[in-house]
């Protein structure tokens, strides 16, 4: 191989041809070349490849979205239809259909099991693990990761801490169910709710294992952007998507070991007789030895990892959808600085605010001041996100993608859930709207939902990089609309629920009269639900089908400029056969007036497009 | 049997929709329309972009305008008219940020859809541009987080020396209510002498203890006069929320919290304005506390002050209840706090709220 040409930016199927970038012999072949011989057992399982790591993660994130769509279908059977029968379940549930009916601990275990595995195992490791790992190398110009080894490591922990949280679903008595915030007392007392005997226990182990996968990828991501950048690639020549997936890493790193503490300082109440957590409780019959330890304290601890969490899970989807939304409408995206500068800001104050879910815990009032005063200063940077991406659509030349459509129904479900948050974040509102379903509602359209779509977005783009196929358009566009809708249909109505004050983790809300309306609502909230839930069988049939019978992917399908279409169609172990490819421009050379064609991959030198080279550009050819 | 028979069905379904799906692959593939090209669907995309905006856009707004009333629940406390007020001024403000950006959204994904021939327009950055959409949220914000501030700080300020105080207490799954009696003031409690007939765990070696009374769970308090509700719990979180009187705090164990309001309008009144002759102000739990959770409520019932007076006037304190004072040596003496009460320091640091003990009923005159 004297040449390495793959690693050329031949557009096909495009508008043009771009320029052929500047390449140099190979004096010696990479030592990380293919491996044609290695066992499927090292090849497919306990791979050291980022690429199929990725796969990994993602195959086993959709495992457990489903299984956390279908636990939410269960509840929402019961929050719909409190009066039917659901004797037709007891196959599935067994004994937690008692007489008919949901029980009310299984309630309880559906929801909190529902928020834990979306939260965790489907939106930070399906969604980071999947595109951290993925993109990470071949978009900064890397054979692979820092260490290859650890990141194995990343995903067995990821995959035992699975193992451990899915046999909990199936306890005797049950799995945890005092809410995915596990406040203690409530999870640490097994007499409190049967869920916290076992179930906690596992979950407590689960989570240990997820926290020690998640810091084995982060210092990877970490190491890998800082460290393996190729030639010319510096730090403000970076995709959007890597600056995400960094901040995000860095994010990670910073929050999931104080988590590590607050669930080992719960391990020690629960089994070891320590008071962290627990004080002067009476509960069964029994005074309890504990004194002294505070339930806010716990709290504190969870979210110093719960809010930056909620950024951990938006901000690569923020990234991808930055990156997609430029390619697809052809233009550069607008005020590139200041998108980074942004994420940084969020992720800065995403580390200050975690007390805004605490005004109304009995914490000092004059903290609620503070925290509210540091929240709604963090809508400033998102709110400039949003009018960016609105810039960067402006007099673009838009292809609706399957990806594409994604990402501004990514954006759209951003400013519908991110709006409500200037409520939330302020303490005053908050003593009204504290654990409604306007809450629910905020957060399912502005991390949840949002999240996904950037999920999906990244999967249709980048999935003829990961399986070497295409993606079926049409039935993306069917999965789009169907969800798109079905999502507002659910999310938007169950604002009117919330401003009614119907509390969350409620298993009915008969028994009040203040929450006496709305039963149609929520049946109507139920239906949107379940069919929306539907709808995304048919993202699975596509996904599936598609890794074997997709059309076959041409090298750069999407026409865009960053490194990772400039691999082989199927990349092998070590990404590039040759020399990887250097870097001379930033990544968003879209529709550059003076270019035969209407994108300039990052590793085109300037030397080569002169006719499109801006006057700064010219000082710097090469 | 019919779960299997739904589940032959289903996977009958997928087999067919398979089929379908792959037939119509291979016919494209015959009449050459299958290759990846920006046609027909592009167009129709960005056509119902625009058609989602009107539409959902109407829909949404039918369906605001058309819960509206029953979405906003009746306000009958002070501090709640004003956070009222505060909640759909800035509803308005994130409202026009809301149409602003959605209808730019969807009006620029129809309006600059490909079109063959044209080429985008290359416009990175621009400094003011972004300078003025920084400022301008920014500003924005500030007036709500003052706004935010003030009435955070008022409510959430020491309540008025002439408050009314109760104690509710949260434990599965209901709510205690006890109030100060004659002396005002609540004793001790301490959740060591709890025992069936002493709920609370009166400290009954503390005199203030002994003219306490405890309710069947229902809340008295006067209309148009500072209520002080003292909150604790005996085992898990439980949240005392009341939507009508715009109050929530936390029911922490081992720390007891607090939250002050003025009721407007008495049960009798609100029944009457919204023609409900079974209207009753209620006390909802609003943290996850175990299986029965949702069904953790408690009464509260708003009197005119003379009737409140009337009720306070009738309640028998503990001293008159037998079986507490019994029971009361039994448990003391079990839970080792020794002869003669339990009135150690441990005991009154639990007491310590941070409030005036004893906040004198402005009602106390008329008693």
């Amino acid at each position: 191989m004297a040449t390495n040409l793959p690693a050329s930016a031949h557009a096909q199927g495009g508008i043009g041809t771009a320029p052929v970038p500047h390449t140099e012999h190979d004096e010696h072949l990479h030592e990380h070349d293919e491996h044609h011989d290695q066992h499927w057992l090292w090849k497919y399982v306990f791979s050291q490849d980022h690429k199929m790591i990725a796969r990994q993660f993602l195959i086993t994130g959709i495992f457990w979205a489903i299984v956390g769509g279908t636990l939410s279908s269960l509840f929402r059977l019961q929050l719909g239809w409190p009066e039917a029968t659901l004797d037709w379940l007891q196959p599935l549930l067994g004994k937690w259909i008692e007489g008919g009916k949901l029980s009310k601990e299984f309630y309880l275990a559906l929801v909190t099991m529902h928020g834990t595995i979306m939260v965790f195992f489907v939106l930070t490791a399906g969604l980071s693990g999947t595109f951290s790992n993925f993109l990470i190398p071949l978009q900064v110009g890397a054979r692979d990761m820092a260490s290859g080894f650890m990141n194995m490591l990343s995903y067995w922990f990821f995959f035992l801490s699975s193992v451990i949280m899915f046999i909990s679903l199936f306890l005797e008595t049950g799995p945890a169910a005092s809410g995915w915030t596990i406040y203690p007392p409530l999870s640490a007392l097994p007499q409190a709710i049967p869920g916290s005997g076992m179930g906690m226990t596992l979950w407590l182990v689960s989570m240990v294992f997820f926290i020690v996968s998640q810091l084995l990828g982060g210092v990877n991501y970490v190491t890998t952007v800082i460290n393996l950048r190729t030639r010319g690639l510096s730090m403000s020549k970076l995709p959007l998507t890597i600056w995400a997936f960094f901040l995000t890493a860095i994010l990670g790193i910073l929050s999931f070991p104080v988590l590590l503490s607050a669930a080992l300082l719960l391990v020690f109440d629960r089994s070891f007789g320590t008071s962290f957590f627990l004080s002067d409780i009476y509960i069964a019959g029994q005074a309890l030895h504990n004194q002294g330890g505070s339930p806010v304290l716990f709290q504190h601890l969870f979210w110093f990892l719960g809010h930056p969490e909620v950024y951990i899970v938006i901000m690569p989807a923020m990234g991808m959808v930055s990156e997609i939304l430029a390619t697809n409408a052809r233009k550069p995206i607008f005020g590139y600085r200041a998108m980074i500068g942004s994420l940084i800001g969020i992720s800065l104050l995403s580390f200050v605010v975690w007390a805004h879910h605490m005004f109304v815990t009995g914490m000092n009032p004059f903290l609620g001041s503070v925290f509210m005063f540091l929240t709604l200063i963090i809508a400033v940077p998102s709110g400039v996100k949003v009018f960016n991406w609105l810039a960067t659509l402006w007099r673009g030349n838009i292809r609706f993608t399957a990806a594409m459509l994604f990402s501004i129904g990514f954006v759209s479900l951003f400013i519908s859930g991110g709006l409500t948050g200037i409520i939330l974040g302020n303490a005053t509102l908050d003593i009204q709207m504290h654990n409604t379903y306007f809450v629910v509602a905020h957060f399912h359209l502005v991390m949840g939902s949002s999240a996904f779509f950037g999920l999906f977005a990244g999967v249709y783009h980048w999935f003829p990089k990961m399986f070497g196929r295409m993606m079926d358009e049409k039935l993306g566009y069917i999965h789009f609309w169907l969800t798109f809708i079905g999502v507002y249909l659910v999310f938007m109505p169950m604002h009117y629920v919330g401003i009614a004050g119907f509390p969350r983790r409620y298993y009915s809300w008969t028994g009040f009269d203040a929450f006496s309306q709305f039963a149609d609502l929520n049946k109507f909230i139920s239906a949107a639900a379940i069919l929306a839930f539907f709808a995304q069988f048919v993202f699975i049939f596509n996904f599936f089908y598609s890794i074997f019978r997709g059309r076959r992917a041409t090298q750069n399908p999407w026409n865009s400029t960053t490194l990772e279409w400039t691999t082989p169609i199927v990349p092998g172990h070590g990404n590039w056969p040759g020399e990887i490819p250097a870097v001379y421009r930033w990544p968003y050379d879209y529709s550059k007036p003076g270019s035969e064609v209407d994108f300039i991959p990052q590793n085109v030198p300037y030397s080569q497009t002169a006719s499109s080279n801006l006057p700064y550009e010219r000082e710097i050819e090469d | 049997m019919t779960a299997l028979t739904i589940l032959l069905v289903l996977v009958l379904l997928l087999v067919v929709f398979g089929l379908l799906f792959r037939l119509q692959i291979l016919t494209s593939i015959f009449s050459g329309t299958y290759v990846r090209e920006i046609g027909m669907s592009n167009r129709i995309n960005a056509v119902l972009m625009l058609v989602f905006m009107v539409v959902g856009g109407a829909a949404f707004f039918w369906s605001f305008s058309e819960n509206f009333n029953k979405m906003n629940p009746p306000v009958a406390s002070i501090h709640g008219h004003a956070m009222e007020r505060m909640f759909w001024t800035t509803m308005t403000v994130i409202g026009i940020a809301f149409v602003l950006t959605q209808v730019i959204l969807f009006v620029y994904s129809y309006k600059y859809q490909h079109r063959e021939g044209r080429r985008a327009y290359f416009f990175a950055h621009n400094n003011t541009i972004e300078v003025v959409w920084t400022i301008i949220p920014a500003i924005v914000m500030a007036s709500l987080i003052f706004a935010g501030w003030k009435a955070w700080t008022r409510i959430t300020g020491p309540a008025p020396k002439d408050a009314v105080v109760v104690e509710v207490m949260g434990k599965q799954f209901n709510w205690l209510v006890r109030y100060p009696g004659r002396d005002m003031k609540l004793g001790v409690v301490n959740y060591r002498l709890i025992d069936a007939s002493n709920d609370f765990g009166f400290d009954l070696s503390d005199k203030a203890a002994l003219d306490d009374f405890t309710t069947n769970g229902e809340i008295h308090v006067p209309k148009g006069h500072p209520v002080l509700i003292k909150i604790r719990s005996r085992d898990v979180l439980h949240a005392v929320y009341m939507p009508h009187f715009r109050v929530q705090m936390y029911a922490v164990p081992g720390m007891p919290t607090r939250f002050w309001f003025t009721p407007t309008m008495t049960t009798d009144e609100m029944r009457a304005h919204l023609g409900n002759p079974k209207f009753d102000y209620e006390l909802a739990c609003n943290q996850i506390c175990g299986a029965s959770h949702f069904a953790m409520k408690a009464k509260v019932i708003v009197d005119e002050p003379d009737d409140y007076q009337a009720w306070y006037a009738k309640q028998k304190p503990n001293s008159d209840n037998a079986d507490m004072m019994a029971s009361y040596k039994e448990t003391s003496k079990s839970a080792g706090l020794g002869k003669g009460g339990s009135l150690g320091a441990k005991a009154a640091a639990i007491e310590e709220t941070g409030e005036t003990p004893a906040a004198p009923l402005s009602v106390q005159t008329a008693m």
